[in-house]
């Protein structure tokens, strides 16, 4: 995993660790923090490809409001890295362009 | 700065007023023939179809009782090939256009047979042909493998497409300022009078002559027509309209109810409503409207939906344009309909023609366009 992350986590009071993996790769994440938070700690960039133009994008809001943090989670394609929590044994991969849709989803 | 006069007599020889699709198709088609025209265009508070609507180069059904009308739209779905290319090459904007044929989905046995008579109908009131087929479940189901169980069938017009009516916009205001023609925004005009054969335009900010004024004001012709004495009998008519995420590409043909952008955006809406001045969104229509692209296409069920919004239409009281030369006021110009989308090439062609130089075509049938049909 890369490790150029410039996002540094503050000193904050005891909390349990989690593992989570982002595409094929274990990391360890805080309880309670959000996905976008570990992405962006992992260095994992881009976390998404836009359906355009492909080009690369990364967590920018991390309020839920500019949808440029969309990854697949747990299999559920185009999900706001930014609104969801850490869970260990969560997996995270970088969502491609558009989605597919099959009406399969959970 | 006081309020001026700003005579533009050498500028400008055609004013438009309103800079939706109706005026800028109209603006460009007049520009195009060495006229110099201006556009004014009251701005962002007023209602705008031309920024709400579903995008669809639609034939099928239209003037179902009207063949003046249908004629139209098959005639401007006809120039709309020739005039996306010309935008696209002068611009370098793509429209996105596409014209493969297009489908309305019927849910019901009955629906799709009450849809059939009518295009039957059709076909027996145009001499020369009335291209359609109506589809059953499975031959549907062979075009698109993706429509629900539930769906009866579906009729098909080959001449239907769909095009990003926001780069139609985009592409007609670019290649008409770059012939020299002018757009003024946050002019609202508030009064047209007819002086000595010219027309004079009151806004906030001054008074505007033109020889000519053409009316393309959408919702705002009612009033401005008056003046010039056209009768105008337009209203408004709700549209809701959502957009779901884009998803990867599906579905080939645009529908009635529901069509894939190029971009893969999924937008759905066809809701009519009667509700005056409110260009609002309600849960129960938005509700409704996403459970029949559910039922027309199950696998939606798992798109998000991203937003939606509310436009008016702007309805006549057969739903037919108006495109009238004022008798009182020879010079003062009509222009309006509620399928913007579709007659821009229509516009941009033969009406800008006849605006510009008389002599209107006859495959226009203009006579049949004149608002005294509903003086009754
Ligand atoms: C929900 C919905 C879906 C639709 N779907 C389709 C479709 O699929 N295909 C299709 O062909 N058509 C469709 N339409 C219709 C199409 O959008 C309209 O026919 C078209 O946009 C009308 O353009 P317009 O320029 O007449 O009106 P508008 O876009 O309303 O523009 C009128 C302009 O006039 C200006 N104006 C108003 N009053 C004044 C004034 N006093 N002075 C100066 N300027 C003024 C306004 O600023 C505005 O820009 C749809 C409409 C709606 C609402
Ligand atoms: S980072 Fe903006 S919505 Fe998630």
């Amino acid at each position: 995993m890369p490790t150029d992350s410039r996002f540094n986590r503050l000193p904050v009071s005891e909390k349990g660790l989690v593992s989570i993996c982002i595409e094929g790769q274990t990391i360890t994440a805080l309880e309670g923090e959000s996905v976008a938070a570990a992405v962006l700690q992992a260095g994992v960039r881009p976390s998404r490809t836009t359906p355009v133009t492909d080009s690369g994008r990364a967590p920018f809001c991390m309020m839920g409001v500019c949808f440029d943090c969309l990854m697949e989670i747990d299999g559920k394609p185009n999900t706001q890295a930014c609104m969801t929590e850490v869970r260990d044994g969560m997996v995270v991969n970088i969502q491609r362009g558009a989605r597919q849709v099959l009406g399969d989803d959970l | 700065m006081a309020a001026g006069i700003r005579t533009s007599r050498n500028g400008s020889d055609v004013a438009v007023v309103g800079g939706g699709l109706v005026g800028l198709a109209v603006a460009l088609g007049i520009q195009e023939k060495g006229q110099q025209v201006t556009i004014y265009d009251e701005g962002d508070i007023a209602f705008r179809a031309s920024r709400g609507n579903f995008g669809l180069v639609w034939v099928q059904g239209k003037g179902d009782s009207y063949p003046a009308y249908a004629n139209l739209s098959r005639l401007s779905a006809r120039l709309w090939g020739d005039m996306a290319a010309s935008l696209e090459e002068s611009t370098g904007i793509d429209l996105q256009l596409s014209q493969k044929g297009g489908l309305f989905v019927c849910l019901s046995e009955s629906e799709l047979s009450q849809r059939a008579n009518m295009l039957d109908q059709m076909a027996a009131n145009h001499s020369e042909g009335y291209p359609f087929e109506v589809l059953d479940h499975q031959q549907l189901k062979e075009m698109v493998p993706e429509i629900g169980p539930e769906v009866a069938g579906a009729t098909w017009g080959p001449e239907d497409g769909h095009v990003n009516p926001l780069y139609l916009m985009r592409a007609l205001l670019k290649r008409f300022t770059s012939l020299g023609g002018k757009l003024i925004n946050s002019a609202a005009i508030n009064s047209v009078q007819p002086i000595n054969g010219q027309f004079h335009l009151h806004s906030a900010d001054g008074r505007y002559v033109s020889d000519k004024v053409v009316l393309a004001a959408g919702l705002g012709n009612k009033k401005l027509a008056s003046m010039v004495g056209i009768e105008a009998p337009i209203f408004p008519n709700r549209g809701q309209v959502l957009i779901a995420e884009r998803v990867k590409h599906f579905l080939d043909y645009p529908t009635g109810h529901v069509r894939q952008t190029a971009e893969g955006t999924i937008q759905c809406g066809d809701s009519k409503e009667d509700v005056g001045f409110d260009s609002g969104t309600t849960t129960d229509v938005i509700a409704d409207i996403a459970r029949r692209a559910v039922t027309m296409f199950p696998l939606l069920k798992d798109v998000r939906l991203i937003r939606s919004w509310g436009a008016l239409r702007i309805m006549t009281p057969d739903g037919h344009p108006i495109y009238q030369q004022s008798e009182e006021f020879p010079g003062a110009f009509l222009v309006t309909c509620h399928s913007g989308v579709t007659l821009a090439a229509a516009h941009a062609g033969p009406i800008a023609d006849w605006i510009a130089e008389g002599n209107p075509d006859p495959v226009l049938n203009l006579e049949k366009f004149h608002a005294n049909r509903f003086q009754v």
